[in-house]
């Protein structure tokens, strides 16, 4: 093979990485943008969608109703978590919050394996991972299937936040919060809807991570693969979490195979935040993020 | 639901006060002559001695993150530093004494921390905390894989040398306390002149209001960095300590994510910008699990099953972190000033 077909395939490869990260970062866009909450404990959330799925459907639930069950636990789980741990907190210092959906995390994680047990699942969601050639690249069709999936949310985000009444309020609260109450929109209420939206991202994201790695509990340390995807695009920007995203998985992949070998390999643990440090020292608030990051 | 919801919160905390002396020394007292007659080696190795370097994590994290403001997750990083900087200066400098090979440790410790300091100069909040996970990862990587730190030993777990002051051996448990003890004695005395001082005012500043805090004159980088140093100092201090006299092996594995977390909430358990809250931190985390697996044994019996154990602790832990944001954000070190000066609690 060419060097450039080589290089290609590495590319894609790792562009189809960067789509799974950008699914698990568009549910931290949501929350941090209409709320202004870093929710750390989004990985927790994708763990505990994916395993409850997966053991409701050992269980001898059909897929359907599997997930039709967990869609709504996703959102009674998103709605309890606004109304009994966060609202009490509102207007906290931002860091303050961030340390709450830390402690939120480990209790969704220990919860979820308290329940469902700590064994690792297969997760078969029905598509082969199979590669198909696509002008010269071998691509797996799974990996098409991840980005179909991850352009159809991103399609059905934009369309929720343009053109229903519920989106403009979304972002009346992310525009300015004052104003927003002061137009008599109820916040909480809005803040419980956007859990729940990021509840059914989570859900989404573990089932598409699951397929790919296995339902067990590394699936909630994503939530790290996810962090350097959103200083690159911005805290609150969706567009920034799929651009971010795509640029992190491709250097990431690059990196491993073109110099991983001469340092050891084992590189992409820290490789995307590098790449994100050194990013953030010429732009502070990343690619599309607002100028204004700290409410402090 | 009130619009004081969005109310900016401004900190109502008074300063720290300038700390009266006797009530560390007493209870460094009690810690140095009493509890040493105690004849228990488990009591010395599994908690005195992790509970002293916890300890010493927490103060140097609560420097950085309590005071001045700076939200790090990279602490268990420069634990790592400090443990295999100690390692490597004491195993090939010839007569190193110990204690120079922990001053040492923490001095390497203080230069990657400027190094990593350096983005608290552009980045803020949340962007920070981020790039701190940078120092986690790729600190642990390199410690990983690169052999020389570990003096190509495949084994990948390696014993320090053998410790000694002089011609005295610290090779037992009580003793590995007192060693502990004492350096962590001295770097909480420096710590407490620390905060008290000019430079503890320019932190709590910075933390506060950086831009107001430049107005004032306060020399936002410099003392930015300073900090920065300082912190990973301690900590850098503390890995040496955790590795040498409690683990008594030098590996990067233990010095994971999840120890930074620990040591995070070590500080938010005990209380943020509070010397001794960090040792009612480290107390509470190191006993909590002990009394959670004895809780377990009682109640389920003697073969219960520990991995239970851990996802409940795990989940109380979580479920603490939440409570006291919420009800006490000051932490143990609040509640312990309340009952002791139930007067002075009114604000």
């Amino acid at each position: 093979m060419s060097a450039w077909g080589f290089f290609g395939e590495v590319l894609v490869a790792g562009l189809a990485v960067g789509v799974m990260y950008a699914l698990v970062a568009i549910g931290f866009v949501l929350i941090y943008k209409t709320s202004g909450v870093l929710n750390f404990a989004q990985g927790a959330m994708l763990l505990f969608a994916a395993l409850t799925f997966v053991s409701l459907h050992e269980k001898g639930v059909s897929f359907a109703l599997a997930l039709v069950i967990t869609l709504v636990i996703m959102v009674v789980l998103g709605i309890a978590i606004e109304r009994f741990v966060l609202r009490p907190m509102a207007g906290q210092p931002p860091i303050t919050l961030f340390m709450v959906t830390l402690g939120l995390s480990y209790i969704i994680e220990g919860g979820a394996e308290l329940i469902w047990g700590t064994q690792v699942h297969g997760l078969d969601l029905g598509i082969e991972d199979t590669p198909i050639q696509i002008a010269g690249v071998l691509v797996s069709k799974f990996d098409l299937f991840c980005a179909g999936v991850a352009a159809v949310m991103v399609i059905l985000l934009t369309v929720l936040f343009r053109y229903t009444r519920t989106g403009l309020s979304f972002r009346a609260a992310a525009e300015d919060q004052y104003a927003a109450l002061n137009t008599g929109l109820r916040l909480p209420r809005i803040w419980a809807a956007v859990w729940a939206t990021a509840g059914v991202v989570a859900l989404v994201a573990g089932l598409l991570w699951g397929a790919r790695t296995g339902v067990q509990f590394s699936l909630s340390l994503v939530v790290l693969k996810s962090l350097p995807v959103l200083v690159l695009g911005g805290f609150d920007s969706i567009a920034g979490a799929i651009v971010g995203g795509l640029i992190i998985g491709a250097t990431e992949n690059l990196a491993e195979v073109y110099l991983g070998s001469y340092v050891g390999g084992g590189i992409d643990s820290w490789v995307a935040y590098v790449v994100a440090l050194g990013f953030l020292l010429v732009r502070p608030s990343g690619l599309f993020g607002q100028k204004l990051v700290e409410r402090v | 639901m009130s619009s004081t919801v969005l109310e900016r919160t401004t900190t109502t905390a008074r300063l720290p006060r300038s700390h009266g002396y006797w009530g560390p020394a007493v209870v460094l007292a009690i810690f140095a002559l009493i509890i040493p007659q105690i004849h228990s080696d488990y009591l010395f190795d599994a908690i005195l001695t992790p509970f002293l370097a916890i300890s010493l994590a927490a103060l140097g994290l609560n420097l950085l993150t309590g005071y001045a403001g700076q939200v790090s997750l990279g602490s268990a990083a420069f634990m790592a530093v400090g443990a295999f900087a100690g390692y490597n200066f004491l195993l090939r400098v010839p007569g190193l004494p110990l204690l120079g090979g922990f001053a040492l440790a923490g001095l390497t410790a203080a230069t990657i921390g400027i190094v990593f300091g350096l983005p608290s100069l552009r980045l803020r909040g949340f962007y920070l905390a981020v790039s701190t996970l940078a120092t986690q990862f790729f600190v642990q990587w390199a410690l990983t894989n690169i052999s020389w730190f570990s003096n190509d030993d495949t084994s990948g777990v390696i014993s320090p040398p053998a410790m000694h002051i002089g011609s005295l051996s610290l090779e037992s448990p009580v003793r590995r306390y007192l060693l502990c003890l004492g350096v962590v004695a001295v770097l909480t005395f420096l710590a407490m002149r620390l905060v008290s001082g000019q430079t503890g005012r320019s932190l709590i500043a910075i933390r506060d209001s950086e831009l107001a805090a430049r107005v004032l004159g306060v020399k936002v980088l410099r003392t930015k960095l300073f900090i920065f140093a300082v912190s990973s100092f301690y900590i850098g201090v503390a890995g040496a300590l955790w590795s040498f006299a409690y683990l008594r092996t030098v590996e990067p594995d233990g010095f994971d994510l999840d120890r930074s977390f620990e040591i995070l909430f070590v500080i938010i358990i005990g209380g943020l910008a509070s010397i001794r809250g960090a040792f009612l931190g480290a107390a509470f985390i190191v006993v909590l699990p002990l009394l959670l697996s004895r809780l377990g044994a009682t109640i389920l019996g003697p073969g219960f099953d520990s991995g239970l154990v851990d996802l409940v602790q795990k989940i109380i832990l979580g479920a603490l972190i939440i409570v006291f944001l919420r009800v006490e954000p000051a932490g143990l070190s609040a509640l312990l000033a309340r009952l002791r000066f139930p007067a002075r609690s009114e604000q």
